[in-house]
């Protein structure tokens, strides 16, 4: 099964978030890299790096992150795996794309496909 | 020539300097952005002092890569993966040195600001580190062209990059937390391009 990290600045936020998924699909192999080891908002590299560890398998993991420091900081995690780690970052509604990922990913769906249902979510309207 | 106990000397006067104005760049940080950047940028450089002692025996490209890294593992905010990649970058460019001169600590510099702009999707005029950086590396670059010595190459840049940090208040912000913020930005002075200007000085004071 295809894994998912969760990137959040709040470690209290990417858990919520990997709860929320559980409603629709529990069971999927998701997990939260939120904040800093202190607890404080943040985020950190070593968490980031032992969640992909976690979730990892050759079906691939897929990030999805809030912002600024979080994307830059992943980037700079997957600079240090091999370029051939099927490891993916989606820009996307962090928690839309999560219910969809998760969704998705238990249903045994491949990362391409995934990856192609978290992108409708950018122009899914609310309302 | 710079030789690498000075290089450390120096990271650990940064390690002061960050810790000295915590409070002062987080109060920059705390109107424009996540009020994060002093106490960050202090617990960065306190993880970089806690290394000193095993960076000393490494030559100058490898002391920038390992504080780089730290940045980047113990940071926490933007300015870990910005200041970091910057070291990162200056250490990879300047190489397996044991000595270094200006024309190094520059070329350094250069590759390190290459970095941020990649890292961050930024350039200058948007309200960022890189408003401080870019401008001080040009007045030392043409100072160095000049023949100027060391110390007056470093004040140069100081105060160059003292007039970017000014020239930051009259900005929107358009990357980074502050740009959340959009107009209500304009006025307050970038906390990561204050920063950068302690760092310089920080440097230029070692000579």
């Amino acid at each position: 099964m295809v894994g998912i990290v969760i990137v959040s600045h709040s470690e209290k936020l990417a858990e919520s978030i990997v709860d929320l998924t559980r409603m629709m699909a529990d069971g999927a192999n998701i997990v939260a890299a939120g904040g800093l080891e202190d607890g404080s908002f943040g985020t950190s590299y070593d968490r980031i790096k032992e969640a992909i560890e976690k979730v990892y398998s050759a079906e691939g993991v897929i990030i999805l992150m809030d912002m600024g420091s979080a994307v830059m900081t992943t980037e700079m995690v997957l600079e240090e795996f091999d370029a051939g780690s099927k490891i993916r970052m989606v820009d996307a509604p962090i928690v839309e794309s999560a219910v969809a990922a998760s969704v998705s990913a238990l249903c045994g769906n491949s990362i391409e496909d995934i990856i192609a249902e978290i992108e409708e979510t950018k122009n899914a309207a609310k309302f | 020539m710079t030789d690498q106990k000075k290089v450390v000397d120096i990271l650990l006067g940064m390690g002061r300097v960050m810790e000295e104005n915590k409070e002062f760049l987080t109060d920059l940080d705390n109107t424009i952005g996540d009020g994060d950047h002093g106490i960050n940028m202090a617990r960065g450089f306190a993880e970089v002092e806690k290394q000193a002692e095993g960076l000393a025996g490494k030559d100058i490209g490898n002391i920038l890569k390992t504080t780089g890294m730290t940045l980047v593992s113990k940071v926490g905010g933007s300015s870990g993966p910005l200041y970091g990649t910057a070291f990162m970058k200056a250490g990879m460019t300047i190489g397996a040195k044991t000595e270094i001169g200006m024309d190094d600590f520059l070329g350094g510099l250069e590759a390190g600001i290459e970095g941020v702009k990649a890292r961050g999707k930024s350039t200058t005029g948007e309200k960022t580190m890189l408003d401080s950086m870019v401008p001080a590396l040009e007045a030392m670059k043409e100072k160095q062209a000049a023949g100027a010595d060391v110390k007056a190459v470093l004040e140069a840049g100081v105060a160059a990059a003292e007039a970017g940090v000014e020239a930051t208040k009259p900005m929107v912000a358009t990357k980074g937390r502050a740009s959340y913020l959009g107009e209500r930005s304009v006025g307050h002075q970038d906390p990561g391009a204050t920063s950068f200007a302690f760092l310089l000085k920080e440097i230029c004071n070692a000579y």
